[in-house]
């Protein structure tokens, strides 16, 4: 059984190494969760993406979520950001083409090209 | 939606966007008494009287409260086809409880889903807060707190994506030994 503040101590050493890894990712992976994203099946895209940067053990890499971007008939969205570089944003994005994302842009440093949306 | 964990996932999404720090997931459902019930509670920066009064209504949700959209009528709408409804309860600064309840036998009632995936997907997509996940049933109960996983972070040394299968095996288990979602 822990104690209240020896749970504080891991709160708090999780917020550094959270901060730490986010200092140090390379890529950024942004899943739209919005009410449109969600109906589309972006919890199975993320959840593809989540387990492919398991099985390749890729650590330099951050994956979150946020709401509508605004392009609900291109759901599923995801981003992918890069210091420096263009954000690229893939649309209709199934679990397939998630993994492909992973293996291709962000294990392979190519771009899907295939299925961008978006640059900016 | 097909399931309640998506709409869960949706209402939550709502809580992270408005900059909540800790977030509680309660369902309680209960065969004998025909209730099925989602309780969301969130810390974030809440929401005035006047918006709690349209943020159901798609068609009056304007631009700028856009982030709200259609999540919270869609679920208002399934949980009155539940024989149920959607209550609100917010304040500016102190945050938002959303609470559905439905009648468990309802044939229009979506199942409970995949709790596991949606759960787990939150924590690691959003480490900066503080989940907490209650579930009850007739035959027990079980709380998932997202210090768990990161407790295992530091014990382990490990990524965030290596203890998403562990984590999820877990949430099953649990919800299997006290019958959820049946």
């Amino acid at each position: 059984m822990k104690t209240l503040s020896d749970l504080r101590a891991i709160k708090e050493k999780a917020r550094k190494e959270m901060a730490a890894r986010e200092q140090s990712a390379k890529y950024r992976v942004v899943v739209a969760m919005g009410t449109c994203g969600i109906a589309a099946g972006a919890r199975a895209v993320m959840s593809a993406i989540l387990d492919e940067i398991n099985k390749r053990n890729i650590a330099d890499t951050i994956v979150t979520q946020t709401g509508c971007l605004g392009y609900c008939d291109q759901e599923p969205l995801v981003q992918v950001a890069q210091a420096d570089k263009e954000t690229i944003t893939y649309g209709k994005v199934t679990p397939e083409i998630a993994r492909r994302i992973v293996v291709d842009h962000i294990a392979g440093d190519r771009i899907v090209s295939d299925h961008v949306f978006m640059q900016t | 939606m097909r399931e309640l964990s998506l709409h869960i996932l949706d209402v939550v999404t709502n809580s992270i966007e408005a900059a909540a720090t800790r977030i509680i997931v309660f369902i309680e459902e209960s065969i004998k008494h025909n209730y099925f019930r989602i309780r969301i509670r969130d810390d974030g920066r809440g929401m005035s009287e006047e918006m709690v009064k349209t943020v159901t209504d798609p068609f009056v949700t304007t631009r700028r409260t856009r982030k709200v959209g259609m999540g919270l009528p869609l679920l208002k709408q399934l949980a009155e086809a539940c024989n149920g409804n959607l209550t609100i309860t917010s304040a500016i600064g102190k945050g938002s409880e959303i609470c559905v309840t439905m009648q468990h036998d309802h044939w229009n009632r979506p199942p409970l889903g995949d709790m596991a995936e949606t759960v787990v997907n939150l924590i690691v997509g959003a480490p900066d807060i503080h989940f907490l996940y209650r579930h009850s049933t007739d035959a027990g109960h079980f709380t998932f707190d997202s210090i768990w996983f990161q407790a295992r972070m530091a014990e382990r040394n490990c990524t965030p994506y290596q203890l998403i299968g562990p984590a999820k095996e877990m949430i099953k288990q649990q919800l299997l030994q006290i019958e959820a979602g049946s």
